[in-house]
């Protein structure tokens, strides 16, 4: 009993040091001086611009990624070919390099002086310091989520369902759809979220490839340092908040629709 | 013939699944696929069905060569060991599966799950999940979901394998009844020749990649063709260097003819059966089976001395 006591006290104090307090802080200085300051702070034109870009970046990155990482789960669990084991091991490279190396690396290829700026200048298509390298940049960090999340399921399930579908007449569109999509979606819905929080909040790699242009190429994460260092704190934390409120609405969506399709069946 | 495998070889990286197998099946049987596991029979199965493709080798379903034939266009409704339940549709949505892929008319759907949930005596659970099922409930549903779109063949991958001994034995019976019902052509793989001889009017033995031999239940036990065979189609034991089986051993106490003189070891009663362990003069164990009223005759008693013959002449193709 004791024991269990004490072990509860460690995980809880453990807890409050690294997360709790912290986060609270944040919460109470954001709202320090009433939620008029809160809000005007989230209404200035740049903050207003902000916002709307790390969105505009979530819209992009998260449907393609799910998209790709659910086919990369099959690829890698449904077939066998070659190089399937390098694609085992590449997958997991956003993992292990540092983001800020991500955000270099896509500058040397389609930087000013880049591999590929030949071909981008004469398309007429600007990636560093311009939106499309956030985008890039951002999809690269958050790649192996929903991989890493549905390949596993899909080894489990195994292939029998998928079998039975076919000798029964399914396509195999018609399968993906009725027999294998339902079983992976929690692990799909979890990938998403937690490619979600990712993209919310990637400040390394965006901050290497934006070139901070106030109005233009902030997202959040990057108008939260600028107006940290520029002693603008209500701002900052206020902007903070709300990339935490975004973070958490993502995960209790997902738990949400998740309990309501566990109900029904 | 529903079914003609012509020389099957199939390899998984350096082992060989299936060597050079050759199979008929009778439209209209109960054939058994039956031999030891590992021994091929699920993958010359999965071959038929177009979930694997042979490297060599043809299969026709009635009269139709399948090379290139998806399993989706070949008319074969597949049982597997594990069920493979879809798990997040109902009862009712999992037999309705291949019709709705069909796009049948939604009347003619629920018109014929009704008469197959019926049929597989699942009626009242039409509206549960596969996972509020028992396994013997799951493989009744997902036998209907495979007869739901009328396929011209059976193909059941150890149906009653993952099953408990009596679940297994009711399912047995009711199969068994079923095709005389609805006598779709079936092949079944099973390991348990208790299962095959039961259910089967014709039984293939498979075993590592080969046809070891074709033919009925009591083709196979009276006249198998080598030893493996008999050993694995019924009970066996050893005499004058032959396999026999141990209900042709007979007990004397007084020598009719050639006898060997044996010691009763240990006496088993089981009802209507008796089995007698025997050690011959020179060390040899020996089984014999023989009903209780002989055993009666015989007052055997462990440790009596008593002379064993076989009966019936093991097979030709043994004894040769």
């Amino acid at each position: 009993m004791k024991s269990r006591l004490a072990l509860r006290t460690v995980a809880l104090g453990y807890l409050t040091v690294l997360l709790v307090l912290p986060v609270g802080m944040v919460f109470y200085r954001a709202f320090e001086h009433g939620l008029g300051k809160f809000f005007d702070a989230l209404t200035t034109p740049q903050a207003q611009h902000a916002i709307g870009l790390t969105l505009l970046v979530v819209a992009i990155t998260v449907p393609v990624n799910t998209v790709f990482g659910i086919v990369t789960a099959l690829a890698l669990e449904r077939r066998s070919f070659h190089g399937r084991a390098v694609l085992e091991r590449v997958i997991d490279m956003p993992f292990v390099i540092s983001p800020i190396v991500v955000g270099l690396a896509l500058v040397l290829v389609y930087g000013e002086q880049g591999w590929a700026a030949n071909a981008l200048v004469a398309s007429g298509i600007r990636v560093i310091f311009s939106v499309p390298g956030i985008v890039l940049a951002t999809m690269f960090v958050s790649l192996p989520f929903v991989v890493r999340e549905v390949a596993p399921v899909l080894r489990e399930i195994g292939s029998e369902q998928e079998e039975a579908a076919q000798t029964l007449g399914a396509s195999g569109w018609q399968t993906f759809w009725r027999v294998t999509l339902p079983a992976i979606r929690p692990a799909v819905a979890y990938g998403v979220v937690l490619t979600t929080a990712r993209a919310l909040g990637e400040f390394g790699a965006v901050a290497v490839v934006s070139g901070h242009l106030q109005g233009q190429t902030e997202t959040m994460t990057l108008y939260v340092q600028d107006r940290f260092e520029g002693f603008d704190v209500t701002s900052a934390y206020a902007i903070s908040v709300l990339l935490a409120v975004f973070a958490m609405s993502a995960l209790l969506g997902m738990t949400y629709l998740d309990r309501r399709r566990a109900r029904r069946s | 013939m529903a079914i003609q495998a012509r020389s099957i070889t199939k390899r998984f990286g350096g082992f060989t699944a299936l060597d050079d197998v050759s199979i008929d099946v009778p439209a209209g049987s109960l054939t058994a696929l039956l031999g030891p596991s590992g021994g091929g029979k699920s993958t010359l199965l999965r071959i038929i069905a177009g979930l694997e493709s042979p490297e060599t080798g043809e299969v026709w379903i009635e009269g139709r060569d399948m090379a290139g034939v998806a399993p989706q266009e070949r008319g074969v409704g597949f049982v597997f060991q594990h069920y493979a339940a879809f798990k997040h549709m109902t009862v009712r949505e999992n037999v309705a599966f291949g019709l709705r892929i069909r796009k049948r008319p939604k009347a003619d759907v629920n018109r014929r799950v009704d008469e197959l949930l019926a049929l597989v005596q699942l009626s009242p659970f039409a509206q549960r999940y596969p996972s509020e099922l028992s396994g013997g409930q799951r493989q009744r549903m997902a036998l209907a979901r495979a007869l739901a779109v009328e396929p011209s063949l059976l193909l059941l991958d150890e149906p009653f394998g993952a099953l408990d001994a009596n679940v297994r034995e009711e399912l047995r019976a009711w199969l068994r009844r079923l095709h005389q019902e609805m006598p779709v052509t079936t092949l079944f793989v099973t390991h348990d020749q208790e299962e095959a001889m039961e259910l089967a009017d014709q039984i293939v033995v498979i075993s590592q990649g080969r046809v070891e031999q074709a033919g009925t239940p009591s083709d196979l036990y009276d006249r198998p063709v080598n030893d493996f065979v008999m050993n694995f189609i019924g009970p066996v034991t050893r005499l004058d260097g032959r396999l026999v089986r141990p209900h042709d051993v007979q007990l004397q106490v007084a020598p009719t003819g050639p006898a060997d003189e044996a010691v009763v070891e240990r006496i088993v009663r089981l009802g209507f059966e008796v089995r007698v362990q025997l050690v011959l003069a020179d060390g040899q164990p020996v089984a014999a089976q023989l009903p209780r009223t002989e055993a009666e005759e015989l007052e055997l008693r462990e440790g009596d001395i008593v002379h064993v013959r076989a009966t019936r002449p093991a097979s030709p193709a043994v004894a040769a």
